[in-house]
């Protein structure tokens, strides 16, 4: 993993010494609210519905056992014992005191982590496949450049004060688990024609209020040439993007109503200008970092143990099917960890889980941990001989659950149980679905399928784009729940299609029902997906069931 | 004519703890929603609003939430200040367990 230069450990000693004066003059009068409040979000501060919420950075979802158990102490000593995983493998804390905040970004600061960048109108923390380094399908591990974005980015003096905040993703993979598509800018490692690894730059992508699949703007861009080509896409934004506007000032915006093609026509115009002042520094830098993210030192072992306990042990069996995915090295797996127990908070884990977790990736997993956007944790590098043992480890502490991809695997906004901008609640839906799919036992005879809540239409539950997208409103004065269907947040990204009007908080459980009912009688095999079903036949039948009463009319 | 002025209470977030917090008749924060001060009148909302924003080193965003008499007091109308008045739906956690009342 990487490790803190001397510069990385006294920028955030001295952004925490910066910001604890700030808060002093705060809460002494010398600075007013409207001066504090972009200071306190520079450092991840929010004062949402009950209380402040602090966001700290996982930059792009890797931890070590360290810092999760750093996380654990922080969760026990100035919050209420847990902390809640993001959709953009960010963790944040419900309950934080102003007067205590200074002291868990030092505390944060001792295990190199901190809170910049995770708020405000900059670019925010890096996202990136969470699988990173350890899937079979990668063509090299996405982090080292995700590291050297974020020393590239981090109080980048040209862009602290964009139009919007701006958001980056990274996949090494052919297989987008990353999102990028849904990103100002998506970086996705492709080869060219020599077989050199180079990026796909996708402009443009974004969910919120107005949802758009980003544009490709670069389809190969050379590795050496990726700071200038990011640098010049963000002057080209910097200038253009608008301001008048806060709904229309994202990156998406400026590309659509200038156009692709002069935006792409810019953005080279500019590059011609920055990429001779880049001297070769930065590729010295990312060499430097690369070293830091060697593979492991794989085991060598006989995998006997699992596939005798696979074949013997049911509960074991549906773990390993659902929660594991294929390693680079064929005697190890992936193990997705599940925050997603039914009838708990998606995303959540107790600081004795986060302990669990650590004490589990320090044996288990070559020291390492991720955190996925599908707010689940992964612990990337198991061997298989060990996987019955970390199993029953985890089962014993409430994180066995066998539900990785499937419907009760739900992503899910803190929505309006926490959070200041939302219009409805996405928690107790997310659970309810849970629980009732649960009860029905149907969860493994429906197969993959993501179901994705938002609790406002800025979509941090990235409705958009789940198979089934749940939207909650504030429709006159009551919690109303819109449908989309068909999204996909993959390498085959678009936005899903609105099924129709809204249901009420009551109603949208039975809707859903419903629509799993008629996906259970439409399909042809058990192995047609729930979206190829939808890919197949569109919106007909799901509209049917959805809303039954339009249908009976319409047939009468 | 202009529509009738739905009565209001003052609200804010504690500036040190972010806890809800509702001014009362007499000038104090009150944890309480039961505790604030049901505003009739429109000009006298303006002027509590007024009084509550400057009290810049206790309380942060004050707004008027829209509210209604109740048996023990002013109570929330719009779901949104229900959820304010308890705290979170899915932990025993804030003013649902802090406080002896909502």
């Amino acid at each position: 993993m990487y490790k803190y230069s001397d510069f990385d450990e006294s920028f955030v000693r001295a952004r925490v010494a910066q910001f604890t004066g700030q808060v002093e003059r705060r809460i002494s009068g010398g600075l007013t609210e409207d001066e504090f409040r972009p200071l306190r979000l520079m450092n991840g501060l929010y004062l949402q519905l009950h209380a402040y919420m602090l966001r700290v950075a996982v930059p792009y979802g890797t931890l070590s056992p360290r810092q999760m158990r750093q996380l654990a102490y922080i969760a026990d000593t100035w919050d209420k014992g847990y902390g809640h995983f993001t959709t953009r493998q960010n963790i944040q804390y419900n309950w934080p005191k102003l007067p205590d905040v200074p002291a868990i970004l030092g505390a944060l600061a001792d295990v190199e982590m901190h809170a910049n960048q995770t708020s405000g109108n900059c670019i925010r923390n890096v996202t990136s496949d969470h699988f990173a380094g350890a899937a079979a399908d990668e063509i090299e591990d996405p982090r080292p450049v995700a590291e050297l974005i974020r020393q590239w980015s981090t109080d980048h003096p040209e862009f602290q004060f964009l139009g919007r905040k701006f958001k980056i993703a990274i996949t090494g993979a052919p297989n987008d688990r990353a999102v990028t598509k849904a990103h100002d800018i998506g970086l996705r490692m492709v080869r060219n024609e020599q077989g050199a690894p180079g990026f796909e730059v996708i402009v443009g992508g974004g969910l919120g209020r107005t949802p758009m699949i980003g544009v490709t703007m670069k389809p190969f861009l050379p590795k050496a040439d990726l700071l200038p080509y990011l640098e010049a896409v963000l002057s080209v934004y910097n200038t253009l993007g608008r301001r008048d506007n806060k709904y229309k000032a994202r990156i998406k915006i400026t590309v659509h109503e200038t156009g692709a093609e002069e935006f792409a026509r810019l953005v080279e115009e500019r590059f011609a200008v920055i990429r001779p002042l880049f001297s070769g520094i930065d590729q010295d830098l990312l060499a430097d970092i690369e070293k830091a993210f060697a593979p492991p030192a794989y085991r060598n072992a006989p995998v006997d143990g699992f596939d005798a306990f696979y074949a013997a042990d049911p509960v074991f069996r549906a773990w390993a099917d659902t929660n594991l995915t294929e390693h680079k090295n064929a005697q190890y797996a992936i193990v997705t960890i599940s925050l997603k127990a039914p009838g708990q908070t998606p995303g959540d884990a107790t600081s004795d889980q986060m302990r669990v977790m650590a004490d589990l990736a320090e044996r288990y997993s070559h020291g390492e941990l991720r955190v996925s956007h599908e707010q689940n944790i992964i612990l990337p590098h198991v061997h298989k001989s060990d996987l019955p043992t970390v199993h029953a480890a985890l089962t014993q502490a409430g994180l066995g659950t066998a539900n990785v991809g499937l419907i009760s695997d739900i992503i899910a906004c803190p929505g309006m149980d926490y959070c200041a901008l939302a219009t409805a609640r996405s928690i107790p839906v997310a659970q309810g679905i849970a629980l009732r799919f649960n009860e029905l036992k149907l969860e493994h005879d429906i197969g993959p399928l993501k179901i994705k809540i938002s609790g406002c239409i800025n979509a941090c539950g990235h409705h958009h784009v789940g198979h089934i997208g749940i939207l909650g409103l504030d429709r006159a004065g009551v919690e109303n729940y819109q449908i989309t269907l068909g999204g996909d947040g993959t390498e085959t990204a678009v936005v899903g299609e609105r099924a129709g009007p809204g249901f009420a908080y009551d109603e949208i459980i039975p809707a859903i029902e419903r629509l799993i009912t008629a996906y259970l009688e439409v399909r042809l095999s058990p192995d047609e997906t729930f979206l190829e079903t939808y890919r197949r036949l569109g919106l007909g039948p799901f509209k049917a069931a959805l809303y039954p009463e339009d249908a009976a009319r319409n047939a009468a | 004519m202009a529509p009738r002025f739905t009565p209001k209470v003052v609200t804010a977030n504690a500036l040190l703890e972010g806890d809800v917090v509702y001014l009362t008749a007499d000038d104090r924060w009150s944890r309480h929603h039961a505790e604030a001060e049901l505003i009739e009148d429109e000009a006298h909302a303006q002027l509590r609003l007024l009084h509550a924003a400057s009290q810049k080193l206790i309380v942060v965003g004050a707004y008027l939430a829209d509210a209604k008499a109740g048996p023990n007091g002013p109570e929330p109308t719009h779901f949104r200040e229900v959820f304010r008045t308890r705290g979170p739906s899915n932990y025993a956690h804030g003013k649902q367990v802090e406080t002896g009342h909502v």
